[in-house]
């Protein structure tokens, strides 16, 4: 107790302090934010919930963490990962996913848990249970006297989330593959009475999560550590941020996401490192808490 | 159709052989009692799993978490009865602490007891904030329970923190204290079926049915679904404590992420042992323990290093392509068999086709 006020402290004496750790929760934030939008494409279009997020980010970090085993710089692992996890997505669809589309909610968020655990197991078979960090080898950029340190690695990949995430957005407003997929959530039989493959269209958003989340775990991989165990984790951040956000809500989603590092990095900072796990779990609960007491205000206007 | 069967010699004379075999199974095979008594555990976890997610239709993906809280309980109450439990933890087992033989039974007597009520009360509890969030916002609540409380507990000093707690000793012969436990394990595994068999066929079932079935409309009736809803949740509650304090000990350490709280172990076997059996029935969740204790069993020996693999795969097989479980099957193929013939046709041509046969409880209740 007296540690968490001591840390309280150092925030109102330091304030500096309070800005460092503001820019490493956005950046941070950032990569939360583009799992998230994943996980609402996939739950607003075909009503998945996908609890194997967290793993596709955590197989994108390895995959950038192997190219830099290999002499590859870790940058060139967001492109690979996107490629890769995209085939990845796309097997995991035709395998498993189009089965459960038409059955209850429960039966995707237990199947995609299954998968969640077989992904997690075979990265610790194949890559054992230490944590990793591909090290892009970036100096950090000195503020304020050297007192606030922004690493430039994290600086780019904030830069590559919002490039990518722009790139996505743009996407599904312009092309024709965009339109489809917003068609497909809005009404699935309308769009396949009016000739679109729904199908197809359902490959390809679980595709483009999937590649979506690999690309944002390589850029994890680079600013942060990568564990096997750890996908359960971003899993639950993606969950929190788009219950809190609504999944048909972008600006939302990206907002929440980036409210999500910030919050992070603050509640770390002071409850220490072991409570990291505990408030984001913390935080879905609250979230849920918050959303339940929001409709139970709709059901009494109903009445 | 309950009524028959109740009368029926055959019935009886097929449990008291099913007691008997329970009974005696250690004796036969004495090498497997650990085994054996984890088999009966995993019949609590199925059963009383199926109270909420079969029965009732709220799939829970924390039911763990009382197993876990019972343990820490019990813990906490055999050790703290007799010494200080923050100076045991400390010491981390080293062995300068003893318990006498009537220490030691009264412990996990009150341990029990203790580990019970507080489960209950906190499925009470949680179910007052929880039983407002709905479908799958329901299920990602309690798995965000049960991985709170793991990650809590670990960084709680006072009950050991993540280094765990050892518990005390058998004070007698190892394999004395391995039938012990096996005999708990069977006789609470005995006492939550026939607790359910009685259960089901109350009032009480029909109306957790009601929920399952359309939850507004059983509120329109006057059902009260809030309480029935936290009943249901305290009733699995009560006998997961009472099993968590029973493995606690039989397993002499515990420790909050691997044995008190293990979401993606036993957690999810809970599920997949009653997807497996099929949900809804009485007997299907205990068939599915059976089934899946032993391909676990088998996997865990010969594929070393792949068993999590092939249990996540399994995972996925049973749920995407084996929904309707073992039950459900047979009651799609030979639904005579169930007496049911009548009451199926008359669900199906009301409801479709659709909802009947991915749920196979629809239309039969109390087994």
């Amino acid at each position: 107790m007296s540690q968490i006020i001591g840390n309280i402290n150092i925030l109102i004496e330091a304030p500096v302090f309070n800005l460092s750790l503001l820019l490493d929760g956005l950046m941070i934030g950032a990569v939360f934010a583009l799992s998230a939008y994943g996980l609402a494409l996939v739950w607003g279009v075909m009503n998945v919930k996908n609890l194997a997020q967290g793993d596709f980010v955590i197989m994108g970090g390895y995959t950038a963490w192997v190219l830099a085993q290999n002499g590859i710089h870790p940058l060139f692992g967001v492109p690979v990962a996107f490629v890769l996890l995209w085939g990845i997505g796309w097997v995991i669809y035709v395998t498993v996913i189009r089965r459960v589309i038409d059955q209850d909610l429960f039966t995707s968020l237990l199947a995609t848990f299954g998968l969640a655990i077989m992904f997690q197991q075979i990265l610790n078979l194949f890559f054992g249970s230490d944590t990793q960090t591909a090290d892009a080898g970036f100096p950090s950029i000195f503020l304020f006297d050297g007192q606030v340190s922004v690493p430039q690695v994290k600086l780019i990949a904030f830069v590559l989330a919002a490039l990518l995430a722009t790139a996505v957005i743009l996407f599904m407003k312009r092309s024709r593959m965009g339109q489809a997929i917003r068609a497909t959530a809005q009404d699935p039989r309308a769009a396949r009475v009016l000739g679109i493959n729904t199908d197809k269209v359902y490959a390809f958003t679980f595709s483009l999560n999937a590649a979506i989340c690999g690309a944002a775990g390589a850029l994890v991989a680079m600013i942060w550590v990568i564990q096997p165990f750890y996908g359960i984790t971003y899993s639950i951040r993606a969950f929190v941020v788009v219950t809190a956000a609504g999944f048909g809500n972008l600006p939302g989603v990206i907002a929440a996401g980036l409210g999500m590092g910030v919050i992070e990095q603050f509640g770390g900072f002071i409850l220490g490192a072991t409570f990291q796990q505990a408030l984001v779990v913390g935080l879905l609960l609250l979230v849920l808490i918050i959303r339940q007491i929001q409709q139970a205000r709709v059901r009494q206007v109903v009445q | 159709m309950n009524e028959t069967s109740k009368r029926s010699p055959l019935v009886w004379v097929l449990y008291g052989a099913i007691l008997v075999a329970g009974a005696l199974a250690p004796m036969a095979f004495p090498a497997y009692t650990n085994q054996m008594a984890v088999l009966w555990l995993m019949i609590v976890f199925a059963l009383t799993w199926d109270i909420l997610g079969g029965q009732m239709g709220y799939n829970s993906l924390g039911n763990i978490f009382f197993f876990g809280a019972g343990m820490y309980v019990s813990a906490v109450i055999q050790i703290g009865l007799y010494h200080n439990v923050s100076e045991y933890t400390d010491a981390a087992g080293s062995g300068v602490y003893t318990f006498t033989e009537t220490q030691y039974f009264t412990g996990i007597f009150l341990g029990m007891i203790g580990a019970a009520i507080f489960a209950t009360i906190s499925a009470f509890i949680l179910g007052m904030v929880l039983f407002g969030l709905r479908g799958p916002y329901f299920a990602i609540g309690t798995l965000g329970v049960a991985i709170a409380a793991g990650e809590l507990t670990g960084a709680w000093d006072w009950v050991g923190g993540g280094s765990g707690i050892s518990m005390p000793t058998f004070p007698g012969h190892p394999d004395t204290g391995k039938y012990f436990f096996y005999t708990l394990m069977f006789a609470l595994a005995v006492s939550v079926f026939v607790f359910l068999k009685w259960l089901y066929s109350t009032r009480f079932g029909h109306a957790i049915n009601a929920i399952r079935d359309d939850e507004e409309k059983a509120e329109g009736m006057g059902i009260h679904t809030n309480r029935y809803k936290r009943l249901a949740w305290s009733f699995s509650a009560f006998f997961l404590g009472i099993s968590g304090a029973i493995f606690g000990n039989m397993t002499g350490f515990i420790e909050p992420l691997e044995v008190a709280f293990p979401t993606i172990t036993f957690g999810i076997f809970m599920v997949v042992m009653v997807l497996l059996g099929g949900k809804g029935t009485l007997w299907g969740p205990i068939l599915g323990a059976i089934i899946f204790h032993a391909i676990k069993e088998v996997t865990w020996t010969y594929m070393l290093g792949w068993q999590w693999v092939a249990l996540g795969f399994l995972i996925v097989v049973i749920v995407v392509y084996f929904q309707q479980g073992i039950m459900g099957w047979i009651m799609d193929k030979k639904p005579e068999w169930f007496g049911l013939t009548i009451a199926q046709l008359e669900a199906q041509g009301a409801a479709g086709d659709g909802p009947v046969s991915s749920d196979p409880a629809e239309g039969r209740v109390g087994t």
